[in-house]
């Protein structure tokens, strides 16, 4: 216990002092996005990991915060930090509507159900122009320049996105949704409202979803539906990071954040100039290849297996060896 | 008004009548014992009280009030508890996590949930394994595991589906010895048996059904000795 703190302190520590340290705008901008997907990642990770309701749909409460915080912008004329406040409980609506559809549907046939909400929200954004300016996109104008109050935003949102969902897994709530992933009728007959509680936990996922998605308009200052509403770049990046990292573990989708964040941008700057343009491009092959990979290898992700990983580093053999002497 | 009644109750799978118009009523602190060959109809049966199926006709009531129309969950929360012939553990969970999620359904604090379910389990003799993920508990400690979890949502009656089933005769002792137990604390109790040994030991009283239908109930003795009860268990050909 006393030794997390001290791990858990020094993490801190190094998050707050690391703008201070690395001046580069670029390296800030990579940590900037990997506290965004430690949100995403971990509210995709409650849903489908803690609950076992596996989402291909995040895309739609990104962009459903996102274009909350845009529409402040284009529609309200007010400041787009508004979608701070708005966004999180306009994706909350959202989030209760498709679980109104989509729950009622079990297993593969919920997550075929999430696929096609996101391709329904991504079309009704293109051609919904009166709205949303379709294919246009929203821009907006940057509040800060310098990066550094983005990132302690960011920094924030990841941190308080941890601890509320750790908080929620020590709960009832918690041990319902992992009840609910495990048996739904054993669930059901031991007097758990599966429906019920289902529909929490997606509460709670896409309001944190939407709160990354009105961050991202905010520190972008653009948005189009292409992005925000993607299959790709969300939604199944959202489910790398939870695999990669680790489901049902609360520290899994922040290590699979910054993993997954760190390779793609690797990737899509062509490990950063050194190789040709067509590696950048193969990106997509070779996630597939790591998703392939870490379920063979890691089926239980980075954080999940790391007791399976210290052993081949080797320290694990020694820890075994010492038990074994007595 | 009886604790428990059930009245003419029907399921109708699709043309085969798995239970074709069963009435019993079940006394307060009694075990009651349902009996009969496989495929019977007992776990249906079941599976209607706690409305995992929807009854073709009839009416199941406790405490008079009628349990048609309720969720399965609603059930649960009403006092009615039950265990899973094929047994269902959370299996990614720990023993004591398992039980601690039922203990959730009466109880709102983390630690009020841990100290009911480290009660259940401590009544139910499964502590030592309380930090075991359960789909690594040996079958005896499955079941022991389904009764401890269906216990921690504090039921008035319980509804055990085959809970001997599989067991060394050790174990079986055991297995009486807690559904005594469970009476003692006055739980009243529904137990749906193949081993004869254990039903006729421990039942108050006993109803039989073949094939969907009502064959006999009584006391252990009068349904023992009843010609369609051993005909049906036994074949013709011994009656
Ligand atoms: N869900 C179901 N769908 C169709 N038939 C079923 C279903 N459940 C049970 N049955 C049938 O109903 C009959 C009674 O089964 P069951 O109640 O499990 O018997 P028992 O528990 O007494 O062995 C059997 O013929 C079984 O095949
Ligand atoms: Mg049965």
């Amino acid at each position: 216990m006393k030794r997390r703190a001290v791990i858990l302190g020094i993490l801190v520590l190094f998050f707050v002092l690391f703008p201070w340290v690395i001046r580069s705008d670029y390296y800030q901008h990579l940590m900037i996005l990997a506290f965004m997907w430690v949100v995403i990642g971990g509210a995709w990770n409650l849903l489908a990991g803690y609950t076992g309701q596996v989402s291909f749909g995040h895309a739609v409460f990104f962009g459903t915060g996102a274009y909350t915080a845009g529409l402040c912008v284009t529609k309200l004329g007010i400041s787009a930090w508004w979608g701070m406040l708005f966004g999180g409980p306009a994706a909350t609506l959202i989030g209760l509507f498709i679980g109104w559809v989509c729950f009622r549907l079990r297993g593969p046939y919920f997550a075929l159900a999430t696929i096609a909400a996101g391709e329904i929200f991504r079309l009704v954004a293109i051609n919904w122009e009166s709205l949303t300016e379709g294919m246009v996109g929203i821009l907006i104008i940057q509040t800060f320049r310098a990066k550094w109050p983005y990132y302690y935003l960011a920094f924030f949102l990841a941190a308080a996105s941890i601890f509320v969902f750790g908080r929620v897994m020590r709960s009832k709530w918690g041990f319902y949704f992992v009840s609910i992933r495990e048996d739904q009728d054993a669930a059901e007959s031991m007097g758990i409202n599966t429906t019920l509680y289902k529909n929490v936990s997606l509460m709670i996922s896409s309001f944190f979803t939407g709160l990354a998605g009105a961050f991202y308009m905010n520190y972008m200052a653009f948005i189009d539906p292409e992005v925000v509403f993607s299959l790709h770049y969300i939604s199944i990046m959202a489910i790398l990071v939870g695999i990669i990292g680790g489901v049902g573990t609360i520290w899994g989708p922040a290590v699979g954040a910054f993993v997954m964040v760190f390779l793609q941008e690797t990737f899509r700057s062509a490990i950063f100039g050194l190789a040709p343009k067509w590696v950048s491009e193969s990106h997509v092959l070779v996630f597939g290849l790591l998703v392939i990979f870490v379920i063979l290898y890691l089926s239980n992700g980075i954080v999940g297996d790391w007791p399976k990983i210290q052993g081949l580093l080797g320290k694990g053999r020694k820890v075994r060896r010492l038990e074994e002497r007595g | 008004m009886s604790f428990f009644e059930v009245e003419e109750i029907r399921k109708n799978f699709g043309g085969l009548m798995a239970v074709d118009g069963v009435s019993f009523r079940v006394k307060q602190g009694e075990i009651f014992g349902l009996i009969g060959p496989n495929g019977s109809g007992k776990t249906t049966i079941f599976n209607l009280i706690n409305q995992f199926y929807p009854l073709t006709s009839g009416d199941i009531r406790f405490q008079g009030k009628s349990l048609k129309g309720m969720k399965t969950h609603q059930i649960a929360k009403l006092g009615i508890g039950r265990t899973f012939q094929v047994v269902k553990p959370l299996k990614r969970m720990t023993v004591l996590e398992n039980v601690m999620a039922s203990a959730f359904v009466r109880v709102g604090t983390f630690e009020d949930a841990r100290s009911v379910a480290l009660e259940t389990l401590e009544f139910c003799n499964l502590m030592d394994h309380r930090n075991k993920q359960a789909r690594s508990l040996p079958i005896a400690g499955r079941k022991r595991l389904e009764i401890a979890r269906a216990l921690a949502t504090r039921p008035q009656l319980l509804l055990l589906d085959e809970t001997a089933a599989g067991l060394n005769p050790k174990e079986l002792d055991e297995a009486i010895n807690l559904i005594l137990r469970i009476r003692d604390r006055g739980v009243t109790i529904i137990i749906v048996e193949h081993i004869m040994k254990v039903i006729m030991s421990i039942s108050d009283r006993i109803h039989a059904i073949n094939y969907g239908r009502t064959i006999a109930e009584g006391t252990p003795e009068e349904v023992a000795n009843n010609r369609e009860v051993i005909e049906a268990y036994l074949g013709e050909s011994y009656a």
